[in-house]
C-alpha cells in the first residue's frame, strides 16, 4: 500500500467511537498532507479539534461560524494568492451535511462559482448529529431523527449534482468505508486547480442507530445496495469508481431493505418508502449508465 | 521656496465623494485583501476599488462575494491568514454581517469596516441616519463617526494603525453619514504613497495562518473555565473577552497617540482624537451630535450666541470605546448639554444621549442633559430644529423639568390628511 | 484589578497547539479491548506486510502497520471495527483495564 504513514489526527479525540467521520477525516488529512489550511464551521468536527488551547490535529485550522465556510476557504484563499503563497498551500473547508446543503450553501455556491482554488469536502452524516440528531435536508427519507420523529417525508438533496451545475473541475463522491478509494480521490483533488467538491457519506452509530463495531459495515451496505455510487466527474467526464463499478449491474446490487433494516433510524420505514429507494436507486443507475454511454 | 512649501506643493489635492475617499484610503493603506458586496450608498466604494485593481494601482486580492455575511467571513479569514483587510458596508449589509462581528473582535482581527451609514427597514429606506452604526455598538469594534470627506480618507489610516497595533488588535469601524458624505464632494488633500507608508507599516500579525510552520487552531470551542495540562493553560472564555473589553478600554491611549502623530505629521487633526470642540471655551450650553448632525449643528452657534446664549459644540468622534474619562472631564462645570440623535434605542430613547448620560453618572453639579430625535430615515435635519430643541431645552433646564418623553424634530404629523 | 500589569494584552485569540490525547486517555472510555490473536493474525502468519485492515479502518489511529500490528489501548475507544473488519477473525473485544 502507497498510503503515507504519517496521521495528523493525534490519538486521544472527543469523537465517538466507531465514528466514520474520523476515518474520513483521517485519510483525508494523509492525502493532503502538511501544507494545508483547513477551515470547519460549527459541526462534529469542531469537536474533534478540540477545546481552547490544544488541539487534536497536526494542520492549521481557521474554526469558522455555521454559515461561512465557503467564504471562510476564499478568504484564506485570497489571503495566500496575496502573498504568492497560493500554489504552495492547499486550503480545504471540511464541512457537515447541515453546514453544507443547509446554512452554508450560499457561501459554497459562491465560493464554487468565482472558481475559488480550494477543497471542499462534506462528510454527510445525513443530520445535525453534534447537536442531537435533528433532521438537514441531507437526511434520507423516512429517517427518524428528533425533529421527524415520524420518519423523514422527502429523499435527501443531491449535492454533488447541484455542485456539478456550477461548472467546477472536480466532483466526487466518497464513503468512509472505502478509505483507499477516498484517499486515491483526494490525492487526485490536491493537483487539481479550481473547486473540488467531495461528498463523503459517514455512517454515524449514535445517529443511525447502530452498534459502532458496525461501521464499515453499514456504510458499505450504502454502496453495495447501489444507494451511494462512487463517482468522480472530471471536468464534467463522468468516472465510476472501481468500487461501484460492478453495481451497474443491478443483479450484483444487495437490496435496499438491507441497509435500511440494519439502522434503528429506518425501524419504522413504511413499505411504501422502501418503494421509493428502489425506485430511485434504479433510476439513479439508469442515469450513470446514460452519461457513461453518452460521454 | 522652501522644502516645507515645496512638500506641500507635492500633495495632491483632488474633489472626492466620501466614497472615493474610503477607496483612495485603503489604496494608500494599501490593503491586501478587500471582501465586499455592493449596496447602497456603499457601493461607489467597491467600485471605485475595482478600478485600482484594474489599473494596477492597488495590488489587492478584491473578492466580489455573494452577500455580506460572506464579506465579513471572508474578511475575518484573510485577516486570520495575515494579510491587511478592509471593506464597506451600509445598514442592511451591516446587520447581516452582524454574526462575524463579535467573531472579528473575539479573535482579535484588525479588519477596517467603512460605513456609509443609511437606516435599517423595515419600510426601505437607502437614506441616512445612525441606526445600523449603534446596533453594533456592544460587539467589540472601536467605532469612528466622521464629519467631512477629509476626516474619512485620514481616519482610515489611523484606524488601520490602531487595529493593528499590538497593544490593541481590535476592528474598526469607520462611519460617515450616508449620501451626506458617501455621495458629496469636498476637495480632499491625498498624501504621499512613502508618508502614509512611513506611518503605516505593514503589519504583523498575531494570527498569520500561511505560516504553516506554525500549527494553529484559530478560535476553537472555548470552555467557562482555563484548561491546564502538563503543554501547558489555555484561557477560558471568559478570560478571553475579559481581554477584549480590558483593550478597548485601554486603546482609547493608542488612539490618542495615533491621532496625535497623525496629527504631527500631516498637520491635520480632530479634537483631541475623540471629539472635536466648537466654541466651547466660554460656553456654559453645548450641543453633543455626532456626524452630520454635528456639522447642521455648526451652522447655528454664531446664530444662538447673537442670542446671547453661551453655547459650543461637541462633535463625537470616536463612539466605541465611548471616551468617558475625557467626556466627564470636558463636561465638569457645563450648566446644559442638548444632545440630537439621529438614530433611537427603542423602547429607551436617543443612543448618544443615554451613553452620555451614563458617562456623567456622579459627576457633582452634573449638567442639565435634554435629548432630541432628528432625521431618521434621511428626514433633513434644519437648522430651525436645532434653534428650536436649545430653546426649549433651556427653558425646562431653567424651570427644573425633566421629561421622559422622547421628543422629535422635523416630523410632518400636521401635514397628513388622515390624521385630522 | 490587573489592568496596570497588562496581562490582557498576553491574550488575544482562543489559539490551539496540537496535543495528543487532547480529550485525554480515551482508553478509559471503554472496558472492552480488541487483543489481536497472532496465530491468526495475516502479516505474523506470513511474514510479510500484508492485509493490514485493523489498520486501515481504525477511527483512531491507534494501530500499527507493523508486524505484529500494535494497538495503543492507552487510546483505544473499543469500537470493535477491527474485529469485524479482520478477514482472519483474529482479534477478539477482551476485558482490559486500563489505567
Amino acid at each position: 500500500m502507497d498510503i503515507v504513514e504519517e496521521e495528523f489526527i493525534n490519538p486521544g479525540t472527543r469523537m465517538c467511537a466507531g465514528c466514520a467521520m474520523q476515518l474520513i477525516y483521517r485519510f483525508a488529512l494523509k492525502a493532503l498532507g502538511p501544507n494545508t489550511i483547513l477551515t470547519v464551521p460549527a459541526s462534529c468536527l469542531t469537536v474533534l479539534h478540540g477545546m481552547q488551547g490544544f488541539c487534536s490535529t497536526k494542520v492549521s485550522v481557521l474554526h469558522t461560524p455555521f454559515a461561512t465556510t465557503g467564504a471562510a476557504a476564499s478568504g484564506i484563499v485570497a489571503s495566500l494568492e496575496e502573498k504568492g503563497l497560493a500554489d504552495n498551500i492547499c486550503v480545504v473547508a471540511f464541512a457537515g451535511d447541515g453546514g453544507t446543503s443547509d446554512i452554508g450553501i450560499q457561501a459554497l455556491s459562491g465560493a464554487a462559482e468565482r472558481g475559488t482554488n480550494f477543497i471542499y469536502a462534506c462528510y454527510d452524516n445525513e443530520a445535525y448529529m453534534n447537536t442531537g440528531v435533528q433532521r438537514s435536508s441531507s437526511t434520507p427519507l423516512g429517517a427518524f431523527t428528533a425533529t421527524t420523529p415520524g420518519g423523514k417525508i422527502r429523499p435527501k438533496k443531491n449535492m454533488p449534482r447541484i455542485l456539478e451545475a456550477h461548472g467546477i473541475p472536480y466532483v466526487a463522491t466518497a464513503n468512509g468505508s472505502y478509505p483507499i478509494d477516498l484517499y486515491d480521490k483526494f490525492k487526485r483533488a490536491r493537483d487539481i486547480k479550481g473547486t473540488r467538491y467531495f461528498h463523503i457519506l459517514s455512517a454515524c452509530p449514535p445517529g443511525w442507530r447502530f452498534d459502532p463495531k458496525d461501521t464499515i459495515y453499514i456504510g458499505r451496505l450504502a454502496t453495495e445496495t447501489g444507494f451511494w455510487p462512487l463517482y468522480e466527474i472530471i471536468n464534467g467526464k463522468f468516472v465510476l469508481s472501481q468500487p461501484s463499478k460492478k453495481f451497474l449491474d443491478p443483479a450484483k446490487r444487495k437490496d435496499i431493505e438491507q441497509y435500511l433494516s440494519a439502522q434503528k433510524r429506518f425501524s419504522n420505514i413504511s413499505k411504501q418508502d422502501i418503494e421509493s429507494y428502489r425506485n430511485y436507486i434504479r433510476d439513479q443507475w439508469n442515469e450513470i449508465k446514460r452519461r457513461l454511454e453518452n460521454q | 521656496m522652501t522644502a516645507a512649501e515645496s512638500t506641500e506643493k507635492k500633495k495632491k489635492v483632488k474633489i472626492l465623494t466620501g466614497n472615493h475617499a474610503a477607496a483612495y484610503a485603503f489604496r494608500h493603506a494599501r490593503v491586501g485583501v478587500v471582501s465586499a458586496y455592493p449596496i447602497t450608498p456603499q457601493s461607489p466604494v467597491v467600485e471605485k476599488i475595482s478600478e485600482f485593481i484594474r489599473d494596477g494601482k492597488l495590488k489587492a486580492n478584491f473578492l466580489l462575494v455573494e452577500s455580506e455575511h460572506s464579506a465579513a467571513a471572508a474578511c475575518c479569514a484573510a485577516s486570520a491568514t495575515g494579510s491587511r483587510v478592509g471593506t464597506a458596508t451600509s445598514a442592511h449589509g451591516l446587520m447581516l454581517m452582524y454574526e462575524m462581528l463579535p467573531w472579528a473582535s473575539g479573535t482579535r482581527l484588525p479588519i477596517v469596516i467603512n460605513l456609509a451609514t443609511r437606516s435599517c427597514g423595515a419600510p426601505w429606506s437607502v437614506w441616512d441616519d445612525h441606526s445600523d452604526f449603534i446596533t453594533v455598538r456592544d460587539v467589540g469594534w472601536i467605532q469612528f463617526m466622521c464629519e467631512d470627506n477629509q476626516e474619512i480618507y485620514d481616519t482610515n489610516f489611523q484606524a488601520f494603525k490602531i487595529a493593528e497595533d499590538p497593544r490593541v488588535f481590535i476592528p474598526v469601524i469607520v462611519a460617515y453619514d450616508g449620501y451626506i458624505l458617501s455621495h458629496t464632494m469636498m476637495p480632499i488633500k491625498l498624501e504621499k504613497q512613502e508618508d502614509i507608508d512611513d506611518f503605516l507599516p505593514p503589519i504583523n500579525h498575531h494570527i498569520n495562518l500561511s505560516n504553516i510552520s506554525e500549527v494553529k487552531g484559530v478560535g476553537p470551542v472555548t470552555t467557562p473555565n482555563i484548561i491546564k495540562r502538563a503543554e501547558g493553560t489555555a484561557p477560558g472564555y471568559y478570560e478571553f473577552r475579559y481581554s477584549l473589553q480590558k483593550a478597548l478600554e485601554n486603546s482609547i491611549d493608542i488612539i490618542k497617540e495615533v491621532h496625535d502623530e497623525f496629527a504631527k505629521k500631516f498637520g491635520r487633526s480632530y479634537g483631541n482624537g475623540f471629539f472635536k470642540t466648537i466654541k466651547t471655551e466660554d460656553a456654559d450650553t453645548i450641543i453633543f451630535a455626532m456626524g452630520s448632525v454635528s456639522a447642521q449643528a455648526r451652522t447655528v452657534i454664531d446664530k444662538l450666541r447673537v442670542e446671547g446664549i453661551k453655547i459650543g459644540l461637541v462633535s463625537l468622534r470616536l463612539f466605541r470605546p465611548f471616551p468617558i474619562k475625557y467626556l466627564r472631564e470636558f463636561f465638569k462645570g457645563k450648566k446644559n448639554i442638548i444632545v440630537f440623535d439621529r438614530d433611537i434605542g427603542y423602547g429607551y430613547e436617543g443612543v448618544l444621549c443615554y451613553e452620555l448620560k451614563a458617562a456623567l453618572y456622579g459627576l457633582k453639579d452634573a449638567p442639565f442633559i435634554k435629548g432630541y430625535i432628528v432625521g431618521l430615515g434621511g428626514r433633513d435635519v434644519k437648522s430651525e430644529h436645532i434653534i428650536q430643541g436649545v430653546h426649549k431645552a433651556l427653558e425646562e433646564s431653567e424651570k427644573g423639568e425633566i421629561s421622559y418623553k422622547t421628543e422629535f424634530y422635523g416630523l410632518d404629523l400636521d401635514k397628513l390628511d388622515f390624521l385630522d | 484589578m490587573t489592568d496596570s500589569k497588562k496581562d490582557y494584552q498576553k491574550i488575544l485569540a482562543s489559539v490551539q497547539k496540537p496535543v495528543i490525547g487532547e480529550a485525554g486517555k480515551t482508553g478509559t472510555w471503554s472496558i472492552l479491548k480488541p487483543i489481536i490473536n497472532l496465530e491468526k493474525c495475516i502479516p505474523v502468519k506470513s511474514g510479510k506486510p500484508s492485509c493490514y485492515n485493523c489498520w486501515l479502518y481504525c477511527p483512531e489511529a491507534v494501530i500499527t502497520r507493523t508486524i505484529p500490528p500494535q494497538i495503543d489501548l492507552d487510546y483505544c475507544k473499543g469500537c470493535g471495527i477491527c474485529v469485524e473488519e479482520c478477514p482472519a477473525k483474529a482479534i477478539s473485544m477482551e476485558v482490559v483495564k486500563t489505567e
